[in-house]
């Protein structure tokens, strides 16, 4: 790289036995580097000038500079979530740490690995209120899996190691490394990685044998089973989704995604039931409703999935696999649990699926089928089609169907557009689909599209955003100018926080209380000022060229997508209402009519 | 009106109270972790305490005494074990018969006849009498929480001034170790 003019033989922390004096910058980088990570989204600041300059010594960590540390730790989720590595985030003390705690609490929701290095002031003056101070391990307490103050260089090598560990293992999630400046700075013994000492922290991994007896027993029997699979599968590895699509094929039953669990099952496949939850499809929410034996697996019983709880799917017998035993009985009582992990389960459920050899009752799965089959037939996704106006889920209909044949990877932000773009994209692999599942981040969608091409520079890559949205962290617009990223912007642009609208419209009278958005810029222009192509749809008959244009373009594009200002996400599940209470499109085919009092 | 995005009806819960020991590395921010767990999730804590007990291996043990449904107290158990420094929860509640005590300091003032009187008291309670001048006692009582509770309201009428109590420590009877 032409910046590493000074490169010197003296200071590169490649020349390594196990353990050796080095300053404490020089371990953080030697630490990266030894987990296997070449990439490292950051901001600098006073308290991290040790570690960007230990950065400049060297080149086998590149260093991404975001605009706003929010971004560092997007673009570090969307890293880690289309390579199934831990991302590494450095940002300074005060407010560089402050703005990263969106982005930690989002990959705590999201159970994303990650860690983030954070400055801190020196030793001396923590607690002082000194110029950027804040208590970050006090602030990230509960937005982290875990967090350090480090205290002792010697121990930083040992602090890193396990924190990629802890990150990495069990339910996967955000570790901090909060490191005063002093200690950056001082001489210590780096010690390399080793293995994980700590005696107090051992995820189980495997699942216990008589509980995948009863599981097995209860599938084997089961009239109306249907898996239900969420992003823990996804977590579980590229591995892990094989085996689960193996195990589903193998016992022909359906299978519903969670939002987060797109991709673990091909979209393709005819088991696929769609996503379930408050937007997910009428085939997926009805069996969930009317199954006699549900397979959870990866999944956590969200809210936005299970509806109400007393009328969540009243007539099944439930199985609940997951890494973390706080995730089962949380909400929803069930029959058997299985703590482990995704993959490692369900190469056991396989086995045990394999000596059982099941005499299933088909003809009851066949009529099973059947029913489904009617709610399918109801096409619960479908809209009212417009000759005048761009309907946004045409939009993503002719996306996908431009991008079918690659191997593509989409971002979202959070709105209406989110839920279409989970409804009319179709994932056939996991780790293709990242999305702000949990915390609902509005903002996330471009920087973790910066992670995600960052990670693969050659695939195409496709943020579906809202005007509202991309306002938030528009500023990264400049990062991928800068490292020149063919990242594919798509604002579906309604000119309203389209979601917020919409329930302003069905739940607050129509009364439209600060959800239009005025004052918008104009998009092709602001990328165009980004040196950064812009192009505008404002017609049905441009939907295509322009898609085509977007994607056939070796650079970044963003598209200014000028979509119905009055569509609404269907089908829609009211909160406190239950899955069979399912509201269709009244543009649809179906008689469903939004009656208030059955919210 | 109902909040549609968030209000989910709620069953009818019986809420009980628990005694759970969590033995956990005695490290920096251990305590805060655990009491940002309550409040983070707005359970209960009716009693905590926290001691080093194995100096050797660096375990602290936490006693804390809490209440909530059946599923609360499920859900805290295993929130509380899935945190790094957490080695072992154990709710002596439902582990089966455990001993419980809390020891109280209280502060009694008084002259003449009241004096004998309040001593007496302590007696009863075998409080022992830790500081005595001329118009104030000072009594250690340890007992269960209501024992202690007991004390304390004898005392009142008879010059109650202040008190300060440890919180409820707990062992379970059973002759194994909890501690690893």
């Amino acid at each position: 790289m032409a910046r590493n003019t000074k490169n010197d033989k003296n200071t590169d922390i490649d020349a390594n036995p196990a353990t050796q004096t080095i300053n404490g910058a020089e371990m953080v980088v030697r630490a990266i580097v030894d987990q296997g990570i070449d990439t490292v989204f950051g901001y600098p600041g006073g308290a991290v000038l040790p570690i960007y300059d230990a950065l400049f010594k060297q080149n086998q960590l590149r260093h991404i500079l975001v605009r706003h540390e929010q971004a560092a730790t997007h673009a570090a989720e969307g890293y880690a979530r289309s390579t199934g590595k831990v991302a590494a985030v450095i940002v300074t003390s005060g407010p560089g740490a402050t703005n990263a705690v969106t982005g930690l609490t989002d990959a705590l929701m999201d159970s994303i690995p990650m860690v983030c290095i954070t400055g801190q002031v020196p030793s001396h003056l923590i607690g002082s209120d000194a110029f950027q101070e804040a208590d970050t391990t006090g602030i990230t307490r509960s937005c982290t899996k875990y967090n350090y103050l480090v205290r002792d260089v010697n121990k930083l090598g040992r602090i890193m190691h396990d924190a990629f560990h802890i990150a990495r293992s069990g339910r996967p999630g955000p570790v901090v490394v909060d490191v005063p400046k002093n200690i950056l700075n001082q001489p210590g013994i780096y010690q390399g990685k080793t293995s994980f000492e700590r005696t107090s922290y051992n995820p189980q991994r495997t699942g216990d044998e008589r509980q995948i007896a009863k599981a097995i027993e209860l599938m084997a029997n089961a009239k109306r089973p249907v898996f239900y699979v969420g992003g823990g599968v996804i977590n579980a590895g590229v591995m892990a989704c094989e085996a689960l699509t193996a195990f589903v094929r193998m016992t022909g039953f359906p299978i519903t995604n969670t939002l987060m669990g797109l991709g673990s099952f091909p979209g393709s496949d005819p088991q696929f039931l769609k996503m379930l939850g408050m937007h997910g499809s009428l085939e997926a929410n009805m069996a969930m409703h009317d199954c006699d034996v549900m397979i959870c697996i990866g999944a956590r019983f969200d809210d936005r999935v299970t509806g109400k709880l007393d009328g969540f799917s009243p007539k099944s017998k439930k199985i609940h696999v997951d890494i973390d035993a706080s995730s089962i009985n949380k909400t929803v009582h069930v029959d058997v649990s299985i703590i482990g992990d995704a993959g490692v389960v369900v190469k056991q459920l396989i086995a045990a699926w394999k000596a059982k050899n099941p005499k299933l009752d088909k003809k009851a799965i066949a009529d099973w089928w059947k029913q489904i089959d009617g709610w399918r037939a109801k096409k619960s996704f479908s809209y009212g089609s417009s000759k005048t106006v761009i309907k946004p889920q045409y939009a993503l209909e002719r996306l996908q169907a431009a991008l079918k044949k690659q191997d593509f990877f989409i971002t979202t932000d959070v709105g209406q557009h989110q839920m279409w773009a989970a409804q009319y994209l179709s994932f056939d692999r996991p780790n293709r689909w990242m999305t702000s599942g949990g915390l609902g981040t509005m903002g996330y969608g471009m920087p973790c599209a910066v992670g995600v091409q960052i990670a693969h520079p050659d695939k195409p890559v496709v943020c579906v955003t809202g005007e509202a949205s991309i306002l938030m962290n528009i500023q990264e617009l400049s990062t991928i100018k800068q490292y020149r990223l063919p990242v594919k912007v798509l604002i579906l642009n309604n000119r309203y926080m389209g979601m917020v609208r919409q329930w302003q419209e069905m739940f607050h009278g129509n009364r439209y209380s600060e959800s239009y958005m005025d004052a918008l810029p104009d998009f092709v222009k602001l990328a165009e000022a980004h040196g950064i192509k812009g192009l505008r749809a404002s017609k049905v008959s441009e939907v295509d060229s322009v898609i085509k244009e977007m994607l056939a373009h070796k650079g970044p594009v963003i598209v200014d997508m000028m979509v119905d200002q009055n569509e609404n996400v269907y089908p829609m599940i009211p909160a406190g209402a239950a899955h069979n209470e399912i509201v269709l499109s009244p543009a649809g085919r179906n008689d469903g009519k939004l009656d208030k009092n059955q919210i | 009106m109902v909040d549609i995005v968030y209000d989910i009806p709620e069953g009818k819960v019986t809420e009980a109270r628990h005694t759970l020991a969590v033995l956990v590395d005695n490290e920096f921010g251990v305590l805060a972790r655990v009491i940002g767990l309550f409040s983070g999730r707005g359970y209960n804590i009716e009693s905590l305490t926290v001691a080093e007990v194995e100096h050797d291996k660096n375990l602290s043990r936490i006693t804390i005494v809490t209440s909530g449904s059946e599923m609360v107290i499920e859900q805290i158990k295993r929130l509380l074990e899935r945190m790094v420094p957490v080695h072992k929860v154990n709710d002596l509640t439902v582990e089966g018969a455990h001993v419980e005590r809390e020891l109280a300091l209280v502060k009694v003032k008084g002259t003449g006849r009241t004096r004998v009187e309040t001593l007496k008291v302590s007696e009863a309670f075998h409080a022992r009498t830790v500081y005595a001048a001329a118009e104030s006692f000072i009594f250690e009582v340890t007992g269960t929480s209501e024992e202690v509770d007991e004390f304390i309201d004898c005392m009142r009428p008879l010059g109650l001034v202040e008190t300060v109590r440890s919180g409820v420590v707990a062992i379970a009877r059973d002759k194994k170790k909890e501690t690893l």
